[in-house]
């Protein structure tokens, strides 16, 4: 494979055009502090690259699953390079029924990879899809755009926590 | 060597570089020599940064090797040395933009020198008790003009400068074409208007701007004029004083020299009568521990070590280009610039920005391509070794004037060759299929 074909794997190329989550409607805007019932709790975070101006704008939200937490859904409004669209669509494909624990440690996992200027092997296992972007890493101007959606959905699970506490010390 | 008195640089006695002659040019770019990604590098990326020629990187080092030394300060042999280069170099540069050598003032880049005069005029309006420095100064209800196609650094300064005095920021509007809007250029120019700013030759667009018609507006106002030649000084024969414009700014890595280098061009009575921006050393007559009495331009607003090895590795730059001749340089670029618009237009889905085939164009040309955001068409491009600027060029209101919010930019010089134009505009013919977008822009 050509390493523009690495970058630009097939299964990279198919999310930037059909894109998953990218419906931001959907998910009812930020209720901070006051979950409906049976319903969780939204965090929103807006995330932009000033270099290239990618952007977007990422919801996600946070229920029950059996007896602790997790991921529900992930859905986002963006504008930016292939890299970008089809990490944020691979993202909100994997992240439901994720504990937040676990979530964090892939995103983690995904940083650490994306920094790693090609020198880590992507755990696939933990990456699923994701790892397709292992290639990015070797193109360093190409990285904040692999973790741009990445980094919102990071702050967007602090946001519903942190909205979830607010709620909690009322 | 005589220097062009007017723009119209399309003279029947001078010719285009051709083809073999550019070829002799680019012996002269070590850097143009390298291989990238196992392709030969087609730089397209002049408007960013130009490359250096040998002669340059000879110059800085000599200066380095044989007289470096501080300047105007010293008595000894080297510190004269150094003097004189510099200054040499100022008044190589100075006439290079047909300006006498005291109203060139250095400054790190383009992107200072814009700022030291928004500074100056920002410290005119807070301080009009300084000396002549009242027609500067800026109150609520002033107004300063710029274009909507201003690079942010001909944009920012202006907004913080009216934020700080009150005054107002108002834009020339562009047409659908990305042209300005004449008619509301006259209609916004007022007694109301102080400062016109606005740039000579787009960096993203390629068109040249009508400075005599703007110039005249502004003189019937009495609007201070400030050009943006940081895309004209390089490729286009100039001469501020025939533009009659009151400043002008260009930077020196755009035109063959070095980073860390810029200028400032105002006329001498303005630029004497300004109030200082930087202070401190080099540009003082008399201090006492309560007050400081400045020299006259351009050491006024020199304050401090100013950018020596630079000046000089600049002024060889200058002569590398007037020995070349700013004239063929501008035909060949003007041919380049047809070259990429025509190619380019006649892809499907590719969209160039600006003056279209035919039409007056400077030898860049930024292009949208459907379906295909600018950063996968500058990494694919890259892959063939062809290095192009992608983003939107620091100038995001002129990209969201035209519904983009980043384009692809291929920028030529005189070391560009037919064949990398025509090699770009192949591998861009080649870039929506590679990402599987369909003519209609749908995915496939």
């Amino acid at each position: 494979m050509s390493g523009l074909d690495s970058l630009y794997q097939q299964l990279i190329l198919e999310h930037s055009r059909a894109r998953t989550g990218a419906d931001l409607a959907s998910l009812p805007d930020v209720a901070t502090g006051e979950p409906a019932t049976g319903q969780g709790l939204t965090g929103q975070s807006h995330q932009l690259n000033p270099v290239c101006g990618d952007e977007i704008t990422l919801r996600l939200s946070l229920g029950t699953a059996g007896d602790g937490q997790a991921v529900t859904e992930i859905h986002w409004d963006g504008e930016g390079c292939a890299i970008s669209m089809a990490s944020a669509s691979i993202l909100s494909e994997m992240a439901p029924g994720m504990s937040p624990l676990s979530f964090r440690h892939m995103i983690d996992h995904f940083r650490e990879l994306m920094r790693s200027r090609g020198k880590l092997e992507a755990d696939e296992e933990l990456l699923q899809d994701a790892a397709a972007l292992a290639g990015v890493a070797k193109y360093p101007a190409r990285v904040k755009c692999a973790m741009l959606a990445w980094v919102a959905a990071e702050d967007a699970l602090h946001q519903a926590e942190a909205s979830q506490t607010a709620f909690r010390a009322l | 060597m005589t220097m062009v008195s007017t723009p119209a640089w399309g003279d029947a006695q001078v010719s285009a570089l051709d083809d073999d002659e550019v070829r002799r040019i680019r012996n002269d770019f070590p850097v143009l020599e390298q291989e990238i990604n196992g392709k030969p590098l087609i730089y397209l990326d002049s408007g960013a940064t130009s490359q250096n020629p040998r002669s340059v990187l000879e110059a800085e080092q000599e200066f380095y090797e044989q007289r470096n030394s501080a300047v105007h300060r010293g008595a000894h042999h080297l510190a004269v040395e150094a003097t004189d280069a510099f200054e040499d170099a100022r008044a190589t540069v100075a006439r290079f933009v047909g300006v006498q050598d005291d109203e060139l003032v250095w400054t790190a880049n383009a992107t200072a020198g814009l700022n030291l005069l928004a500074y100056s005029f920002s410290n005119a309006s807070v301080d009009r008790a300084a000396g002549g420095a009242e027609r500067f100064a800026l109150k609520p209800g002033d107004e300063v003009l710029v274009t909507e196609m201003e690079h942010h650094a001909n944009l920012i300064p202006w907004q913080e400068l009216c934020r700080r005095t009150g005054a107002t920021l108002k834009y020339i509007p562009l047409d659908d074409a990305g042209a300005l809007r004449l008619e509301e250029a006259a209609r916004l120019m007022t007694s109301r208007t102080r400062i016109l700013a606005f740039t000579h030759t787009s960096n993203v667009l390629g068109n040249i701007n009508p400075v005599d018609v703007l110039v005249r507006m502004a003189r019937e106002v009495g609007a201070l004029v400030v050009l943006d030649a940081c895309q004209s000084a390089p490729h286009l024969p100039l001469d501020f004083k025939a533009l009659d414009v009151d400043f002008a700014v260009f930077s020196g890595h755009k035109m063959l020299g070095p980073t860390g280098i810029g200028a400032v061009y105002g006329r001498r009575e303005l630029l004497n009568a300004m109030p200082p921006f930087l202070t401190g050393g080099s540009m003082i007559t008399t201090v006492t521990m309560e007050e400081a009495r400045y020299l006259p331009a351009p050491q006024r607003f020199e304050a401090g070590t100013p950018p020596i090895s630079q000046a000089v590795a600049l002024a060889a730059a200058v002569n590398y280009l007037s020995e070349t001749g700013m004239r063929r340089i501008a035909l060949r670029e003007a041919e380049l610039g047809q070259r990429l618009v025509t190619g380019l237009s006649a892809i499907d889905g590719v969209r160039v920005l600006g003056p279209g085939p035919g039409e007056e164009r400077t030898g860049l040309a930024a292009f949208d391509v459907a379906g295909v955001h600018a950063h996968d068409v500058g990494q694919y491009l890259d892959n063939l070794g062809i290095a192009v600027r992608v983003g939107h060029h620091c100038a995001q209101p002129l990209h969201r004037r035209l519904g983009l919010s980043a384009s692809t930019r291929a920028s030529t010089y005189l070391y560009t060759t037919s064949e990398e134009v025509d090699l770009l505009v192949e591998a861009v013919a080649q870039v929506r299929p590679y990402f599987g977008v369909t003519a209609s822009g749908a995915a496939s």
